[in-house]
């Protein structure tokens, strides 16, 4: 995302803008696409811009606090 | 114990509201959703050595919660959302250019398709990863996440269509329009 940032949008736009090659070449599909591009966007980015809640920042602030030592050490790798 | 550098974990914190944002999609669920996120980065901090600096810090995180995520799907099923749905619970401000209604009708919608292809179409859509990054954080290949973003958009332009055809569609006006242009 950060590393890619125009490869990112450049892909959103492609997902929403092109209409399908396959069974989908009309003005109608091309419409609804963009709107659905379009409340996807703005139902992600409304939780986006709500922030970072209090409790992310209590919890990195406990973390810091326990000097590096996180409550959980199962040391799982990336899962 | 590895302490996390400073920028590194201003980074981490810059994520947390497109994590979130991606848990709620996936989860169906606020409250989950940040019980997620929590995790995600108790399991960041735990590992951070395992992340390798100048690499995708984002798709990194991203992929710890979409296994935490996956890990905890095979105990239990995807919540369903509470009458008014998970992304409604989050709604602060009426986002612009959109109706309510239309809003119901899509998360409606999104809420049918099957979770594989609304975790590629928020991934790739909403979320601004590439088709790449996206395969990587869904560890598929690239042309399986075209597949199910192109899959999620058709069958979501189908039940919108059918659904809600005045307000999805072209308006009476632009039909008139095309087909003025079509004759």
């Amino acid at each position: 995302m950060n590393d890619d940032q125009s490869e990112g949008q450049s892909a959103t736009a492609e997902a929403f803008m092109n209409t399908p090659s396959r069974g989908g070449g009309t003005a109608l599909g091309t419409d609804i696409q963009a709107k659905i591009g379009q409340h996807l966007r703005a139902m992600y980015d409304d939780v986006v811009r709500q922030g970072v809640p209090d409790r992310f920042m209590d919890l990195l602030a406990q973390l810091d606090k326990a000097g590096g030592k996180t409550p959980e050490e199962d040391g799982g790798g990336r899962t | 114990m590895s302490t996390v550098d400073p920028s590194l974990r201003d980074d981490i914190i810059a994520a947390i509201p497109n994590l979130r944002a991606f848990a709620i999609s996936l989860s169906g669920s606020v409250d989950r959703a940040d019980d997620l996120v929590q995790e995600t980065l108790l399991r960041a901090f735990a590992n951070i050595s395992s992340f390798r600096p100048g690499t995708n810090l984002p798709a990194w995180l991203f992929t710890i919660l979409r296994n935490l995520f996956r890990s905890e799907y095979r105990k239990r099923r995807r919540e369903v959302p509470d009458s008014d749905g998970a992304f409604a619970a989050t709604l602060t401000t009426n986002p612009d250019q959109t109706t309510h209604l239309d809003f119901e009708d899509f998360r409606t919608a999104l809420d049918k398709l099957p979770s594989d292809q609304r975790e590629a179409l928020v991934l790739v859509g909403a979320s601004g990863f590439s088709y790449e990054e996206a395969a990587d954080i869904c560890e598929c290949a690239v042309g399986t996440i075209k597949s199910r973003v192109n899959r999620a958009r058709k069958r979501l332009g189908e039940l919108l269509a059918i659904e809600d055809g005045d307000d999805f569609g072209p308006d009476k006006t632009t039909r008139a329009v095309l087909a003025a242009e079509r004759a």
